[in-house]
């Protein structure tokens, strides 16, 4: 099992860290700077609306926009902190509670594979 | 997966926030209910909506160039049903679309239908199959987030092309273009989330295998991995 786990784990960051390899970089476009790599796909949707429709303006506007790209990331960040403390909470006390119980001696728990 | 805010026109707007409005009714109440009657239930919900927080906030690189990131709803809808994700989904888009400008109030019922609803129903679904196949949990539990993912970033690329049909080839060229861009891209990215759903749930049979037998569409059957 831990084997295993081992594996998903370095299959996920295999996953992640190879387009960073793979990607070749964009062409510089028409006007000299080069297209961005690794945009997001929501702004390349973005982009994709309005070439198709390209009098379509939007008729609502967020309520609150982060003041720079460094105030989002924080604010991901934060997001992904959030879940993380409680995953980890979660497995620190089960890691906690399992270790309790081999200790108390009632049956030990032969079923850790 | 978030459409932006005012990117979709009104009437399609009002009209997916009255499809996913039930829903979110429908989960609330079968969440509370759930955890009125196994209150120790909590902690794992408290994991999974916190699965789905971390997965959503990690935008990964894709092999198209441009970077998207998993949605985490899969787990939580295996665990407690495919309404239980509603409003968690709710709670991060809402998250998303006030603090953050990803994503939208008037695009929050078409983003939580793409991801909320039809991810996790698609989820429940091929997990139930998958287990009355008598396939491998982890197997099941693979596809079924793997899917689920593809199938939430597929929604978003039919919502964009019913609202934004080519004005040539019309719906089909749109929903190509937009399926290109989004489900593509999602790929890798679904696979690596069924690997880390996977992950957790090999954790939870080590440490919560009681609870687990408490989960419906996990009981019944011999839970060996």
């Amino acid at each position: 099992m831990m084997r295993t786990n081992w594996l998903l784990i370095a299959a996920v960051l295999l996953l992640t860290a190879l387009p960073l390899w793979l990607v070749p970089r964009p062409a510089a476009g028409p006007d000299g700077q080069p297209s961005e790599i690794f945009a997001g796909a929501d702004s390349v949707a973005q982009k994709a609306i309005e070439e198709i429709a390209p009098g379509y303006q939007p008729w609502f506007a967020p309520l609150l926009e982060p003041a720079s790209g460094e105030i989002a990331s924080l604010l991901f960040a934060l997001q992904a902190a959030i879940g993380a403390g409680i995953i980890g909470y979660w497995l620190g006390s089960a890691v906690t509670r399992e270790k309790m119980r081999r200790q108390s001696g009632h049956e030990c728990s032969d079923r850790a594979d | 997966m978030h459409i932006m805010e005012g990117f979709l026109p009104v009437e399609h707007a009002v009209g997916w926030t009255l499809a996913s409005a039930p829903f979110v009714v429908v989960g609330v109440r079968s969440l509370r209910c759930r955890l009125h009657e196994q209150p120790e239930q909590r902690m794992l919900l408290g994991v999974a909506a916190a699965f789905s927080f971390v997965l959503s906030a990690l935008k990964l690189p894709s092999v198209t160039g441009s970077c998207s990131h998993p949605t985490g709803v899969g787990l939580g809808a295996l665990l407690f049903g495919p309404t239980a994700m509603v409003p968690v989904g709710l709670v991060v888009l809402l998250f998303q679309a006030l603090l953050l400008a990803h994503g939208g109030v008037t695009t929050l019922g078409a983003n939580l239908f793409s991801m909320a609803i039809v991810g996790s129903f698609v989820a429940a679904g091929l997990f139930r199959a998958g287990r009355r196949l008598q396939l491998p949990l982890a197997v099941c539990v693979f596809a079924a987030t793997c899917v689920a993912d593809l199938a939430t970033y597929v929604t978003t690329s039919l919502q964009l092309a019913w609202a934004f049909p080519d004005p040539v080839g019309g719906f089909a060229a749109s929903f190509a273009k937009f399926a290109g861009i989004f489900a593509i891209t999602q790929i890798p990215l679904a696979i690596s989330e069924g690997l880390l759903s996977v992950l957790v749930v090999n954790a939870l049979l080590r440490f919560n295998r009681d609870e687990l037998k408490g989960m419906p569409l996990f009981a019944g059957r011999e839970l060996r991995a």
